[in-house]
């Protein structure tokens, strides 16, 4: 079948590589740079929670809703958490409509991880009745735009949309969320943030947040969510293989990049 | 007119305030928002494109295909991501709507593809959606011979009012609610017509005429957002 999808060309893939030897990239930054991040938090009135990232032409939706439900038989005290990501067709000529495909998965269980990983949400503190009632909270990912680099941009909305989210009211007698009805409490989230930066290598060259063309030509690229200076969850995605010298130059980017990313949202969530 | 008191103080025949811009889906060949107060709707459309599956393709004129998607958390409870019964109808509702305005046969064996999504949900959802879509439409370039505009009218109790909110959708005094969401080209044909409740045939006369009125007044917002990207 004849391929409807425009993919990133082999003339446009060498000047990318050309570019990146002088340490250089199509929009001026340098490999090691981020976009600007652009936060707005409570852009939908009806989720506990709620944020828009955009890095560039990037776009991300981020909602939080909750719901009581039972725990899961091992964590009888603590509450739930789930997250599922939708690439939107509306999003990108290469996002179909139908069931969720591997990115769509892999992108959710990615941020999952970070966040769950990081105990960055202390679901002990969701517990209502212990073995019987917890709180869920659903962390829903849509993409609004993909130039690049949804997995960051996800990452980035998650925590957004957390804290900026409200417990809805409860009535424990009539055992009923009041949904639409929120509570002035918030979602218990520690001060770490968790922040997901990938790295991606094309060529000998190491990269931060590729564009849609950059992203098409990495050979393979490695997540790590770390709060703090402390890794959490990892990731390495695609088949290409790396050096342990170059893994370690890809531990050190990243370390670095999540100060810079650290700043820019603190000062776009202020 | 009446003494009709709404929920938000609006007048019988008042809409709530409207937003609309276009170009909001740089990806895509075209796009728009559309809001109705705390509705807000994003088309994007791709294409005219090759149809696949081939099986799908019409060899004598080119296909629309819309889809209706509400986030999850569009809603006070959320919703299960993934087609419903129900998207999938005001899906295909959408298509009818927007079809007769759109100048398409010459794309045989191609397909138009237009997303909608509801970023935010107070009732009339599949309005703001098609107001969103028809804009996106033309942003795309998509041939069309008229602009195309939706509203609902609601009946509560007796009273007809245009542009019906959440709060109103569930009215149960006297009568109850009757839901009519109506969409109309700017030329004043009839492309969309649905109705949940109960009126008389009299009424309902009223009422078309009621959102022919309004679909003018949306049409103006609809016009000027898109005058705006072609400057």
């Amino acid at each position: 079948m004849e391929n409807p999808i425009e993919m990133t060309s082999n003339l446009t893939a060498i000047r990318i590589k050309e570019y990146l030897s002088k340490d250089k990239r199509f929009d001026g930054r340098m490999p090691e740079n981020f976009r600007d991040i652009i936060i707005e938090t409570g852009i939908s009135k009806n989720a506990e929670g709620s944020a828009r990232v955009k890095l560039g032409n990037t776009e991300v939706l981020v909602g939080v809703k909750m719901n009581v439900s039972t725990p899961y038989p091992d964590s009888p005290n603590k509450g739930n958490l789930m997250v599922t990501a939708e690439l939107l067709p509306l999003s990108s000529p290469r996002f179909e409509n139908g069931p969720p495909k591997f990115p769509a998965i892999e992108l959710g269980r990615v941020i999952d991880r970070g966040i769950r990983e990081s105990k960055f949400i202390e679901l002990e503190k969701l517990c209502i009745k212990e073995g019987e009632k917890v709180w869920t909270v659903f962390i829903d990912i849509y993409s609004i735009n993909d130039d690049g680099n949804l997995l960051d941009a996800a990452g980035i909305g998650a925590i957004a949309a957390l804290k900026n989210a409200k417990i809805p009211k409860y009535d424990e007698k009539e055992d009923k969320v009041l949904f639409g009805e929120l509570s002035d409490e918030s979602i218990p989230v520690k001060k770490e943030l968790p922040i997901s930066i990938t790295a991606h290598k094309i060529g000998k060259n190491l990269i931060i947040d590729p564009t849609r063309d950059e992203e098409d030509i990495s050979e393979t690229r490695v997540t790590i969510c770390s709060s703090d200076g402390e890794i959490s969850s990892m990731q390495k995605g695609d088949s290409e293989s790396l050096s342990i010298e170059e893994m370690n130059n890809i531990l050190d980017l990243i370390e670095k990049t999540e100060r810079v990313v650290f700043k820019k949202i603190e000062k776009s969530l202020k | 007119m009446t003494n009709f008191k709404r929920p938000d103080g609006r007048k019988v025949d008042e809409l709530r305030p409207m937003k609309a811009k276009v170009g909001v889906v740089p990806n895509a060949d075209g796009s728009a928002m559309f809001q109705f107060g705390d509705t807000i709707a994003i088309a994007a459309v791709y294409g005219p494109k090759k149809m696949h599956p081939q099986h799908m393709q019409d060899p004598e004129k080119g296909t629309l295909r819309c889809t209706y998607n509400m986030l999850s958390f569009s809603v006070t409870d959320r919703i299960r991501p993934g087609p419903s019964r129900r998207s999938t109808e005001i899906s295909k509702i959408t298509g009818w709507a927007l079809e007769p305005a759109l100048m398409i046969d010459k794309y045989a064996n191609m397909v138009v593809d237009v997303h909608i999504n509801i970023l935010q949900a107070n009732a009339s959802t599949r309005c703001a959606g098609i107001n969103a879509a028809a804009m996106a439409l033309a942003h795309a370039g998509i041939p069309m011979k008229d602009m195309v505009s939706s509203v609902s009218i609601g009946k509560l109790d007796k009273q007809l009012v245009v542009d019906v909110n959440k709060k109103e959708e569930d009215w149960e005094e006297g009568e109850g609610a009757t839901d009519i969401p109506i969409t109309f080209t700017n030329n004043g044909e009839l492309t969309h017509l649905q109705l949940d409740g109960k009126i008389t045939t009299k009424q309902l006369k009223e009422a078309i005429e009621l959102a022919r009125k309004s679909c003018k007044e949306i049409y103006e917002v609809q016009k000027e957002a898109l005058k705006k990207v072609a400057e």
